[in-house]
């Protein structure tokens, strides 16, 4: 094991892709000598030249669709977008393009794409640089989307993701880059689909996706000081999902607490809380309660911004409130 | 309408063949002729965009290629599709939306691919395989295996922001790739002489430092010629060209199209005096290499082999439930 920010098991990932597969290389703004705006592909130039890690103009819609050609040509591109605010410029690619191919051609295609984007509000970008725009991508049939929240799993799941033979969504939090974690030596990879118990509990089951992890683990250190027993699932991948693990920890405890940081209304809350309920409700008792991000742009004030999206202390008052205590 | 400018800079591709040029127009033509006489029967449902008059485009482009090639095409995609090598029949069972089809009759008119062939796709989007064609073109360079992608696509399409954004990153990559701009002077109902504020799209090349060539769409030789240079040019590391060939859409923008936006006598101008088969049998028997005789015989041997395939596809078997979900994502049949 090795403590590193979640920055450097991408990069890891990232490299021990490039070495192990000539086919894998990397597109995207700024990603050369720069390092991207995040820093992840820094050094990776150096390392793999031009020729595998290849920067591009500022353009949204060829970088996703190069990516796309390029997969059904026989490379397994990783494309990165900057932030993921900016997909929207890349949308037909990876809706009409990436997801369909396969299936529309009948099987003949193979995708195998990453899409790499980081996601998420906290550090004063406002409106255009903040959202978490998971539920669109995973309404899309043929694209699988994955959100890992510690630097193990990212790791894990982003060579999984490079290893597939699908159009991936990798959605990386950005104010998860400088977070450190134990991340297992040499090589290994996560599955995709497969979701994690972060934190075993008995008297309520929170299901919490990528930064909202972190803070749903401190609201059950909260939580247990109160009396509070709380189960901490990571879906980890939202497509595929693993309903087992999250449906076999709601039977166990009765109570489910979905939290995302993406505004509520269609978030992909609803969707997890609709498949508990439809196939757990015999064991539920009470409703399936949300705690997710304000139906609002991010605003760019911090007052406000916090007020935007779940914090520990509002995951702890959901889940006292849901248990009617 | 434009001149047929006609010049000879490069060696003929070494398959090159006029009559089988010919007789690839011919079969489009005829294809596209039954395709629209179905789709008015209602034997087949949907929609279909016929490639009619602009048959010299894909075939000239196509015969300057080598056969592990790639190509891109549109909506508007059957003639690239038979150019490049498609075959007939598993083409009408596709349009006929059954099991035997390309795609297994998830696809469609607008959806016929045949990877095996280097048909990367028709497309429902129009310039959604512009940046497709360049990310092929940054795989065959990253692979150096020397194969190049040739990319239909249409005026209509060289307004969009893929285009743009897929030109620029082509010069910049210098990457093997043609970009051949089916300019058929109609995107639905908008005119290209009012939606493009320049003489030629293929002026457009300048601002992406790549050569522009216009050619005379109804002309296969010139199409073919521009082709082989283009070719010549991606084969050789010297990156992109933009080609726009002029030609007309003689059918409505799909089979049924009412036209009130375009005059009749317009279309019949392009019909009667720019028929791309008419004027090209003309010069093969003025080259003494076609006759009467030989071109009744080439189109009724296309007829029979499209009616064989018309059969092929009515007969085949509607795909069966376990398809909805075959082919979502790689693993078989796997549902998320």
């Amino acid at each position: 094991m090795s403590l590193i920010p979640c920055s450097q098991a991408i990069r890891d990932a990232l490299r021990e892709e490039m070495q192990r597969d000539p086919t894998v290389f990397l597109l995207g703004e700024d990603i050369g000598k720069h390092g991207g705006a995040f820093g992840v592909t820094r050094g990776l130039f150096d390392e793999f030249g031009p020729e595998r890690v290849i920067e591009t103009p500022i353009s949204e819609a060829v970088i996703a669709g190069a990516a796309v050609g390029a997969a059904i040509a026989g490379c397994r591109p990783v494309a990165e977008i900057m932030y993921m605010d900016f997909v929207t410029l890349a949308m037909d690619q990876i809706v009409n393009q990436a997801a369909k191919m396969r299936y529309m051609f009948g099987g003949k295609a193979k995708v195998p794409l990453v899409i790499r984007m980081p996601s998420g509000a906290g550090r004063g970008n406002a409106a255009q640089h903040m959202q978490s725009l998971e539920a669109w991508f995973c309404h899309v049939p043929g694209l699988k989307v994955v959100m890992p929240s510690t630097p193990a799993d990212a790791k894990g799941l982003l060579k999984s993701a490079i290893r597939d033979d699908n159009p991936v969504i990798f959605i990386e939090h950005k104010l998860l880059y400088a977070v450190k974690g134990d991340v297992p030596e040499g090589d290994y990879t996560i599955p995709l689909g497969k979701a994690d118990v972060k934190r075993a509990g008995q008297d309520v089951t929170i299901v919490a996706t990528s930064r909202m992890v972190q803070f749903a683990l401190e609201a059950s250190d909260r939580l247990a000081s109160e009396g509070i027993s709380a189960e901490v699932v990571d879906p980890r991948t939202l497509v595929p999902l693993d309903l087992e693990t999250i449906l076999a920890s709601v039977r166990r405890t009765h109570v489910a607490v979905v939290v995302h940081e993406a505004p509520r209304r269609g978030g992909y809350g609803a969707e997890i809380a609709a498949e508990i309920q439809e196939q757990a409700f015999d064991w539920l008792d009470a409703p399936v309660a949300r705690i997710c991000g304000e139906d609002v742009p991010i605003p760019f004030s911090k007052a406000l911004e916090s007020l935007a999206i779940p914090d520990t202390d509002r995951i702890a008052a959901g889940v006292r409130h849901v248990l009617g205590r | 309408m434009p001149k047929s400018p006609r010049s000879g800079r490069s060696t003929p591709h070494p398959d090159f063949d006029p009559l089988a040029l010919y007789r690839t127009m011919v079969t489009i033509r005829l294809f596209e002729e039954k395709v629209g006489e179905l789709f008015t029967a209602a034997r087949i449902h949907g929609a279909v965009h016929l490639y009619l008059g602009q048959e010299a485009v894909a075939t000239g482009a196509c015969a300057a290629l080598e056969a592990e090639d790639y190509i891109t095409s549109t909506h508007r995609g059957h003639g690239h599709c038979i150019a490049k090598g498609g075959r007939l029949d598993s083409m009408l069972a596709e349009i006929f939306g059954k099991a035997t089809g390309y795609c297994k009759g998830k696809g469609g008119s607008m959806h016929i691919a045949d990877l095996d062939s280097g048909i990367l796709g028709a497309n429902g989007i129009v310039g959604g395989g512009i940046p497709i064609a360049t990310g092929a073109a940054l795989a065959c360079k990253l692979q150096r295996n020397g194969r190049i992608v040739l990319c239909f696509f249409s005026d209509g399409a060289s307004n969009e922001g893929s285009f743009h954004e897929s030109l620029n990153l082509a010069s910049v990559l210098t990457l093997p790739v043609i970009f051949l701009c089916e300019n058929n002077q109609w995107a639905v109902s908008t005119p290209a002489s009012w939606s493009i504020p320049i003489e030629n799209v293929a002026d457009r090349s300048a601002g992406y430092g790549m050569p522009g060539v216009v050619v005379d769409g109804c002309d296969p030789l010139a199409v073919h010629q521009a082709v082989q240079d283009a070719a010549a040019r991606a084969r050789s590391g010297q990156g992109p060209t933009l080609i726009e060939a002029k030609t007309y859409r003689w059918e409505g923008h799909y089979k049924g199209d009412p036209q009130t936006y375009r005059s009749r006598q317009e279309v019949e101008e392009w019909r009667r005096e720019r028929d791309p088969i008419v004027l090209f049998q003309h010069r093969l028997e003025t080259d003494g290499l076609m006759d009467e005789e030989r071109a009744r015989r080439i189109q009724q041997d296309v007829q029979e082999a499209i009616e064989s395939a018309v059969d092929y596809a009515e007969t085949s078997p509607e795909p069966g439930p376990e398809l909805l979900y075959a082919d979502l994502f790689a693993e078989e049949g796997a549902q998320p």
